[in-house]
C-alpha cells in the first residue's frame, strides 16, 4: 500500500474530544479510509454478491451446463417445475422437520447447560473448552463421525443400545427410511447444543446478581426465578439467538451430506442439500430457482420474526443485547 | 438461585454436566480407537471400546492408497494463506468501520451482516461460471480468493469489536507522535490486539480447512484436492473403508482443535459479542 507516507504534516494532530467519534474529517483521512475499504469490498462485492445478484437472473433462464445451447428466458417456469416437483415438496417438509426437530431440543439442552455453567465452579473453564469441541469441526465432517457410529451393522449406537436391551435387532440407521432422518436430527442436536449453551450463557452473565438475590429475598423459588427474572432478562437475545440459528440450520446440509448424502431415497434431502445435488447435476436455473426461493423465503420468516417478538417486548430496556 | 444451591441440586447440576461432557466427547473418541485399531477388528464382533491391538496400519494404508499427503498440504497452504489475507483486509475495514462515523457505514456493515444470513454456496451455480470466466477454476489460488472473501464479512465484524475495546486515544497519541495513520494502526494498534488478530486468523483459518461446496466445486483434479473435497470423494464411493476413513477424520479434525483449543476464549468473546448486538 503506497499509503505508507511521511509528509504527516498535512495530518492536524486532532485536539479536542477523544472519546467521541464524530469527527470532521479532511480530504486526506477520507481518501486512507477509501483505502483501507476497498480491498474488502472489492472482494465481497466480486465473489459473494456478483454471483449472489447474477444466480437470480439464472433462475429465471433455462440454463443447464449439459446443454447451453438454448439459455433463452423462461419466466417463473423452473419455479413451476419445482413446485410441481414431488422430490421438491418432499424436501420442503424435510426442511421443516429438521430445522424444528434440530432447535427444539438443541434450545433446551442448551439453555440448562447455560444454566448449569453459569456459578463459576473450579474447572468451569476446562470443562467449557471440551464441550466446545464441535465448533472447531466441520458439520461435514460431524456427519462422518456419526455416520460411522449409526452404522447399521458395525455401528457403537446399536451396540450400545443392544448393551442395554434397549433394542434385540440392530437397526438399520442410515439404511432405512424410517430412522434416516432421526438419526439425521440426533447428530445436528448433539452438533447444536454447545452453540446455544454459550450464547445463552453469554446473556445470562449479562443479568446482574442482584436482580437474584432481590428475587431470593422476595422469596421467589427457583421456577418462579427462571421465568419472571431470568427469562424476560434474557429475552433479547434469546429471541434472536433462536432466529439465527433457525437461519444456520436451514441451510446447513453439510452434515447430512456427510452422515447419508440425502438418502436413503431422498429421505433425508433438505432443500438445501437439494439445490447443491441439482447445481452439480449441472441444472443452474433450477438451483438459482431454489436459491432465490430459500433467500426470499428465509427473509420473509426473519421479518416477520422480528416484527413478532417487536410487538412481543415491551420496549426493551438498555441492556447490553440492545447495544 | 444465587446463593441457596441445595445439595440435591448440585448432584443434579454436575451428574448433568458430567453426562453432557461424556456425550459430547464420546465422538470424537469413537473415532480415534477406530483409528487405531487393527483394520481387521473394526468388523468384528463384539466392539472393542479400548484398541487392545494398537495399530497404526490405517494411517499407513491412507497414505498408501490415496494422495492424503497431497490433500493435506493442499488444505494448509489454501487456509494459510486465505486467513492471512482475510484477516489483514478484515483489519483494514473494521479499523475503518470502528473509528470512523461515515454516511454509507451502515449500508456497508448491513451487507457484510447479509452475507452471514446467506449460505457462501447459494449461488455455487453462478459462482462457478465466474470462476471459469476467470480462468480460475481448478486452481487452488482461485480457492483461496473466493475463502477470502467468504472470511472478510464476519472477520471484519470480530475485528470491530475487538478495536472498540482499545481507546482511540492510543493511536490518536501515536499520531500526535508523528506517525502516520497506517503506521499508527500497525505499531500501535496491532501489537495491542494481537489475542483479538490471533483468535480471528485462526477462525478463518479453521473455516477454510473446514469447507466443503466451494473446494469440491472449484477443484476437479485429484493433485488439487482439499481435505474436505477428498473426504466427500471417500464417503460417495459404494463401500467405505471406514478404517483409512477414520485415520483421515481423525487427521482432519486434529489440527482445527488444537487452534481453537488456544483461541476459543477469544472466539467465544468476539462471535458472542457480534450475535447479542446484531
Amino acid at each position: 500500500m503506497a499509503l505508507t507516507d511521511t509528509d504527516r504534516p498535512a495530518l492536524k494532530p486532532p485536539t479536542r474530544r477523544p472519546v467521541t467519534r464524530r469527527r470532521q474529517f479532511t480530504g486526506r483521512t477520507a481518501l486512507i479510509m477509501l483505502a483501507f475499504m476497498t480491498p474488502a469490498i472489492v472482494f465481497v462485492g466480486l465473489f459473494t454478491y456478483y454471483p449472489l445478484l447474477n444466480g437470480i437472473q439464472m433462475a429465471f433462464r433455462n440454463y443447464n451446463l449439459n446443454d447451453l445451447s438454448d439459455t433463452s428466458w423462461v419466466g417463473l417456469q423452473n419455479f413451476r417445475t419445482l413446485l410441481d416437483d414431488e422430490m421438491f415438496r418432499g424436501t420442503v417438509k424435510n426442511s421443516i422437520v429438521w430445522v424444528v426437530g434440530s432447535l427444539v431440543p438443541q434450545f433446551l439442552i442448551g439453555f440448562t447447560m447455560a444454566l448449569w455453567l453459569r456459578r463459576r465452579f473450579r474447572f468451569r473453564g476446562t470443562y467449557q473448552a471440551l464441550v466446545f469441541f464441535p465448533w472447531a469441526v466441520s458439520g461435514f465432517l460431524i456427519g462422518i463421525l456419526f455416520r460411522w457410529m449409526f452404522n447399521g451393522e458395525f455401528g457403537v449406537v446399536n451396540d450400545l443400545l443392544m448393551k442395554t436391551h434397549l433394542i434385540d435387532t440392530p437397526v438399520p440407521w442410515l439404511a432405512d427410511a424410517k430412522y434416516a432422518m432421526a438419526a439425521v436430527i440426533i447428530a445436528n442436536i448433539w452438533y447444536g447444543v454447545t452453540f446455544f449453551a454459550i450464547m445463552i450463557l453469554a446473556a445470562l452473565q449479562s443479568v446482574p446478581d442482584e436482580l437474584y438475590e432481590a428475587s431470593a429475598i422476595d422469596g421467589a423459588g427457583k421456577v418462579r426465578t427462571l421465568f419472571s427474572i431470568t427469562i424476560p432478562s434474557i429475552r433479547t437475545t434469546l429471541a434472536l439467538t433462536v432466529l439465527l440459528r433457525v437461519i444456520w440450520i436451514f441451510n446447513s446440509p453439510e452434515l447430512i451430506f456427510g452422515m447419508t448424502g440425502g438418502g436413503p431415497a431422498n429421505e433425508t434431502h433438505i432443500v438445501t442439500s437439494y439445490m447443491i445435488q441439482v447445481t452439480q447435476e449441472g441444472d443452474y436455473g433450477r438451483a438459482s430457482a431454489m436459491g432465490v426461493m430459500v433467500v426470499f423465503v428465509l427473509m420473509l420468516f426473519a421479518i416477520f420474526y422480528l416484527l413478532a417478538i417487536r410487538q412481543r417486548t415491551p420496549r426493551t430496556t438498555g441492556r447490553r443485547a440492545a447495544a | 438461585m444465587i446463593h441457596n444451591e441445595t445439595l440435591p441440586g448440585r448432584i443434579v447440576k454436575f451428574s448433568g454436566l458430567g453426562i453432557c461432557l461424556l456425550l459430547t466427547v464420546f465422538p470424537l473418541y469413537w473415532i480415534l480407537v477406530t483409528s487405531f485399531k487393527d483394520p481387521g477388528s473394526i468388523f468384528a464382533y463384539p466392539l472393542k471400546y479400548w484398541p487392545s491391538d494398537f495399530s497404526l496400519d490405517n494411517y499407513r494404508g491412507l497414505f498408501d492408497q490415496s494422495n492424503f499427503a497431497v490433500y493435506l498440504v493442499n488444505s494448509l497452504i489454501v487456509s494459510t494463506v486465505a486467513a492471512a489475507f482475510a484477516t489483514v483486509i478484515s483489519l483494514l475495514s473494521a479499523y475503518v468501520l470502528a473509528r470512523f462515523e461515515f454516511v454509507s457505514k451502515g449500508a456497508v456493515m448491513g451487507a457484510f451482516l447479509v452475507t452471514q444470513m446467506i449460505p457462501g454456496f447459494i449461488a455455487l451455480g453462478s459462482l462457478y461460471i465466474l470462476m471459469t470466466k476467470l480462468y480460475l477454476v481448478d486452481n487452488r489460488f482461485g480457492l483461496v480468493l473466493v475463502y477470502v472473501a467468504v472470511s472478510i464479512p464476519l472477520c471484519t465484524v470480530m475485528l470491530r469489536g475487538f478495536f472498540e475495546n482499545v481507546p482511540a486515544s492510543l493511536e490518536e497519541a501515536a499520531m500526535v507522535d508523528g506517525c502516520s495513520r497506517l503506521s499508527a494502526l500497525f505499531r500501535v494498534l496491532v501489537p495491542v490486539m494481537t489475542p483479538g488478530l490471533a483468535a480471528s486468523y485462526i477462525f478463518n483459518f479453521v473455516n477454510c480447512w473446514n469447507e466443503l461446496f466451494l473446494s469440491v466445486t472449484l477443484l476437479n483434479s485429484d493433485s488439487h484436492k482439499t481435505v474436505p473435497a477428498a473426504l466427500n470423494g471417500f464417503i460417495s464411493s459404494y463401500n467405505i473403508d471406514w478404517g483409512s476413513m477414520s485415520a483421515a477424520a481423525v487427521l482432519s479434525i486434529i489440527p482445527t482443535m488444537i487452534l481453537f483449543a488456544f483461541a476459543s476464549r477469544y472466539i467465544v468473546e468476539g462471535l458472542t459479542a457480534g450475535a447479542v448486538k446484531e
